[in-house]
Parts: C-alpha cells; sequence; structure tokens
C-alpha cells in the first residue's frame, strides 16, 4: 500500500450522547482516489469537518504527511493542501464566478486595507496573475463560459464545478469533495469525473464521499466503508461489493436502486 | 435669496457630512454584512475626540489640548478606530442580530458615559470651548459657512473614491466573501475573524471623520446628538439609497435628510399648533414607514449593489484601467 499522504489515530467527536465519530484510524494513500461510503448519518461528512478543521475533535489524532495538524483552523489546512468541497454547495452567490475562484489564493496582496494604496503595481501583477489562472481553471472544469455571471445563479452542477474550481486555486494535494455527484445531470457528472481522473494523474490525492454506488466502483480505490460513526470496512472496490454484509447492511438501498 | 443660499448651504453640509457616517455604514453592512446596531457611539467618538483635543482649555471638562485641527480630527477618528476594535474584539464573534444588539448597547453605554461624567465630556451641558478653525480668518458668516461646505465635499468625495477602489480591490472580493459565506471563505484560505475586525474598525473611522466634521460644524457636542435617533437616521439612508452601492448611500442620505428637513417645515408650517409639540415623533413615524416600506417593496434599496467585480473575465485587464 502507497504511504498514506493523510492518516487518523482514534478520530473522535461526539454530539451529546452521539457519537459521530467514534475512534477512526485510516489512511489516505497518497496519489488515491479514496471512496468513503456509508449510509446516512455514518458520520462521513462529521469526519470530513474534522479533516478540514471545520469542527475540533474530541480525542485522537489527524496527520498530513506525518505532521500533526490536530485542531488546526480551516484556512491553515487550506494554506498546506487540504482543499474540500461542501455537500451542499456554498457559493459566494453575489460575486461572479471568475471573483470565486480569485478570492482562493492566499496571501494576496491587495487583501489588507492599505495594500490597495500602497502596493498597487505589485497587486496589478498579482491581479493578473491570478485572473489568468482562474480562467484557466474555469476553462478546466468547462465554467469559462459563465465567468461573469453571478455565482448564485448557475445550476446546482455547475455550483459543485465552480467549488472544484476554488479549491483548485490553491493548488491543494489533496481534495475532499462531499458527494460530487449528487443532484448534478449526467453529463456535467461525466465531465467532473474526467477531470478529477486527470488530476490525480497528475498527482492529485482525492478522497470523495458519494452514495452512488457505480460510482464509486468505478472510480474509487480503495474504499472506505462506516456505519454509525466506525470505520467498518476498508479495502478494493471489488471486495466492497463481494462484501455480502456490507452490501446489505449499509447500501442495499443504493445498490438495489 | 441669500437666505435660500445660505440655507442650501447649511443643508448640503449637514447631509454630506451624513454621507459620509452612510458610507461607513455600508463598508461594514453593506460590504462585509456586519450588523452595527451602535452606529453614534462611533459617530460621538469622532465628535467627541474632536472637540477635546482641538478645543480650548476647559476647567469643567477634560480637553483644551488645542491640536491643530487636522491632527485633532484624526485624533478623533483614531479613538473612534481605537473604540471599534476593542468593541469588535468583544462582539464580532457575534452573527448578524446578536451583533446588532450588542452595538446597540455600547451606543447606549457610550451616551451615558459622555452624559455622566462631567470631567469627561461635560456631562448633559456637552463640551464647550471648541474654536472653529481659520475663524479668525474667514470669520462667522456665510464665506465660512461656504468655505466648510467646500471641505466637507472634499472629505466626502475623498471617502467615496477610498471605498469605491478598495471595494473593486481584492479586499473588497474578500469582504464579499465574508459576506456571503464566511465558513466558505474560511475554508478557502481566509481568516474571516481578521477581516471582519478590520473593516469594523475601518467602517468605525469613516463614521468618526463625520462625527468629527459634524462636531466642528457646530462647534459644539452634547448627549442630545448621540442619541440613538441619529443611528436609526443612517440606516435608513443606507436602506432607501442602496445597500452594498456606495452611490447609493450617499444618494440615501441626501434623500431621507431631505425627507427629514422637509417633514419638519411642513409639520411646523401647516400641522396644527397642539400637534407641533410633537413634530420629532411625528417624523420618527414617518422615518420608520419609509424603511418599512423600502424593506417591503424594494428591499435592495433605490440604487441596488451592483455586481461588484474586482477583474472581469471577458475584457482584457487594460482597457480597464485597474
Amino acid at each position: 500500500m502507497a504511504e498514506a499522504i493523510l492518516s487518523t489515530h482514534a478520530l473522535s467527536r461526539s454530539f451529546g450522547p452521539l457519537k459521530a465519530v467514534d475512534a477512526v484510524s485510516l489512511n489516505i494513500p497518497r496519489g488515491s482516489i479514496t471512496g468513503l461510503i456509508g449510509p446516512n448519518g455514518a458520520g462521513k461528512s462529521t469526519l470530513f469537518n474534522l479533516l478540514t478543521g471545520a469542527l475540533k475533535p474530541d480525542a485522537g489524532t489527524v496527520l498530513l504527511d506525518g505532521r500533526d495538524i490536530t485542531g488546526d483552523a480551516p484556512n491553515a489546512l487550506f494554506a498546506q493542501g487540504i482543499g474540500r468541497t461542501f455537500q451542499i454547495p456554498r457559493p459566494f452567490a453575489r460575486m461572479s464566478v471568475l471573483e470565486n475562484a480569485m478570492l482562493a489564493p492566499t496571501g494576496q496582496t491587495g487583501e489588507t486595507v492599505v495594500g490597495p494604496f500602497l502596493f498597487r503595481s505589485r497587486m496589478r501583477d498579482q491581479e493578473r496573475r491570478i485572473r489568468q489562472k482562474a480562467l484557466d481553471v474555469l476553462e478546466f472544469v468547462t465554467l469559462a463560459p459563465l465567468a461573469d455571471h453571478p455565482a448564485g445563479k448557475i445550476s446546482g452542477g455547475q455550483m459543485k464545478l465552480l467549488e472544484l474550481a476554488r479549491v483548485l486555486m490553491g493548488d491543494p494535494a489533496l481534495i475532499l469533495l462531499d458527494e460530487p455527484a449528487a443532484g448534478v445531470n449526467p453529463k456535467l457528472t461525466e465531465t467532473l469525473i474526467g477531470r478529477i481522473e486527470e488530476l490525480n494523474r497528475q498527482g492529485t490525492t482525492f478522497v470523495i464521499i458519494e452514495h452512488d454506488m457505480d460510482f464509486v466502483m468505478r472510480h474509487c480505490e480503495p474504499v472506505i466503508a462506516m456505519a454509525q460513526g466506525s470505520v467498518v470496512f476498508q479495502g478494493t472496490a471489488d471486495e466492497a461489493m463481494a462484501n455480502p454484509v456490507l452490501l446489505d447492511a449499509y447500501l442495499g438501498a443504493t445498490a438495489n436502486a | 435669496m441669500i437666505g435660500v443660499v445660505s440655507y442650501l448651504v447649511f443643508f448640503a453640509t449637514t447631509a454630506s457630512i451624513l454621507a459620509i457616517a452612510v458610507l461607513g455604514l455600508n463598508l461594514q453592512w453593506g460590504n462585509t454584512g456586519l450588523f452595527n446596531g451602535g452606529v453614534v457611539a462611533f459617530f460621538g467618538a469622532g465628535a467627541y475626540g474632536t472637540l477635546i483635543l482641538g478645543g480650548m482649555p476647559q476647567g469643567a471638562h477634560l480637553g483644551g489640548f488645542a491640536l491643530f485641527y487636522p491632527l485633532a480630527l484624526l485624533g478623533g477618528m483614531a479613538l473612534a478606530g481605537l473604540m471599534a476594535w476593542i468593541v469588535g474584539l468583544l462582539t464580532l464573534r457575534l452573527r448578524h442580530d446578536y451583533l446588532a444588539i450588542a452595538t446597540f448597547g455600547v451606543a447606549v453605554a457610550f451616551e451615558n458615559l459622555v452624559r455622566n461624567a462631567e470631567w469627561l465630556a461635560g456631562g448633559a451641558k456637552g463640551v464647550r470651548g471648541f474654536e472653529r478653525p481659520l475663524r479668525a480668518m474667514l470669520g462667522d458668516g456665510f464665506l465660512y459657512n461656504l468655505c466648510f461646505l467646500a471641505v466637507v465635499l472634499l472629505a466626502l468625495v475623498a471617502t467615496y473614491l477610498f471605498l469605491e477602489r478598495l471595494v473593486a480591490s481584492p479586499f473588497g472580493r474578500l469582504l464579499r466573501a465574508i459576506r456571503e459565506d464566511e465558513e466558505a471563505a474560511q475554508s478557502l484560505g481566509k481568516s474571516p475573524a481578521g477581516v471582519r475586525l478590520t473593516a469594523f474598525v475601518t467602517g468605525s473611522v469613516i463614521l468618526g471623520l463625520s462625527g468629527g466634521l459634524y462636531g466642528t460644524f457646530y462647534a459644539f457636542v452634547s448627549p442630545q446628538d448621540v442619541l440613538p435617533t441619529l443611528t436609526f437616521q443612517i440606516w435608513a439612508m443606507l436602506i432607501v439609497g442602496g445597500s452594498g452601492n456606495n452611490r447609493g448611500a450617499v444618494f440615501g442620505a441626501f434623500l431621507i435628510w431631505g425627507a427629514w428637513t422637509a417633514s419638519g417645515w411642513a409639520l411646523s408650517r401647516f400641522a396644527p399648533v397642539e400637534a407641533q409639540l410633537y413634530t420629532g415623533s411625528v417624523q420618527f413615524v414617518l422615518i420608520g414607514a419609509v424603511i418599512v416600506g423600502m424593506l417591503l417593496w424594494r428591499p435592495r434599496g433605490l440604487l441596488p449593489e451592483r455586481l461588484v467585480v474586482s477583474q472581469r473575465g471577458k475584457t482584457p485587464l487594460a482597457k480597464q484601467g485597474v
């Protein structure tokens, strides 16, 4: 098995009496497209929130490239190369698609009150580069024609692509996608998968929460299954498909659908 | 005739001073989504700060540092900014409605402080002993008021241009992202707490500038100038003009101040004498009705926010004069 880019040890988080994530230890192999499956309420999104700093764990550790990043804030983790999207897309609705993308690069000179006045030429150079990069990234996710549209007015599927584009602006080594195919029309899903696989070939690691088993079986390796806050299976997609208990207990509805 | 012109100068001066305050609030609410319910505290800090720093020595209260006027004005702005920084550190973690209540409380506390701390701010009698700058040269008449209007207009234009450039910069982009979705912005590497505080302080410094000019204009400030009424009026100006649009903010200031003055005049002229006692209250009701009406039928204001973009996709950068 490839070396892990991200690993957790006994990671736990409760909400009152509910153990949403219960002593989860797992490894995300570098360069993989890891699928994270499990029924609703299994703790997948909570795990994402713990990995990206949106929630703080009650116990356990998270290591990125062997460094302890437990409890770091989301902004710090983005700067360290972890990008994430949301289950329900969160575009900056009253900003243009291009501006959504241009926001993401960290350390912009013009991001302070005085920057736009004191460091104008440096800011202008940066803006030119960031704008070009944003246009390239939007082109990559097929949103370039919508660059000047308000992000709140594009389709739900396009919003998912926009979230991916925003994340890509930070050149992350690891991208966590929360149900990228849910509610997206098949054509856009194909586009999205194509982009994910292309990025993966270039070395980006993905972790994908997905309910669509067909999607997971075709594109994810390895597969991690969660139920009631715990990891109940880690292995290849084929092994997951061959595991009757897993299919029956947690994926029955989706697999039969 | 000179009476009318003179009145117009007076009106334009007051409206311009208020327009500066509305621009400050627009940075906080319109661009960043921070509900400042205590506008008047920062306006008041600017006014008290300027008069105390720039006034003649007084036995009755603190002050009389007789600073060179521009320094006194800058000092008033700094005081407003300092207050915003402290208030911001304590309250900016709160979301909309809670932040509104907390800042409203700050404004009430500020009013009570200046009303009761006589040694500090002269209590109910207010701060006196301020000499308007260049009075010796320009006198007290029409000429002075005309020159002062020019100064105020200059401050208004400078503030407007400053904010227009700011909202079209990466910083403006950052403010809008925080306003739209703070968590998403944080997931993209931004630090919302710091950005919110910066916007709050910057907006409050502008409110302080407005207050400083107001105090200078009347050469006097008292607790009557920092009542919640003024917060209410400044909010009405922003809502009616168009939150998120700097032009709307200035337009709203002139429109609402015009309506306020006109309604006062009409009531004193045409209302029965018994009713005239209640002029202020009637005006309040009218302004309240205007706000409610706007929020119901035109919630984005007369000049709604345009899609402000720092950069466009299709036109090359060189053509935008960035």
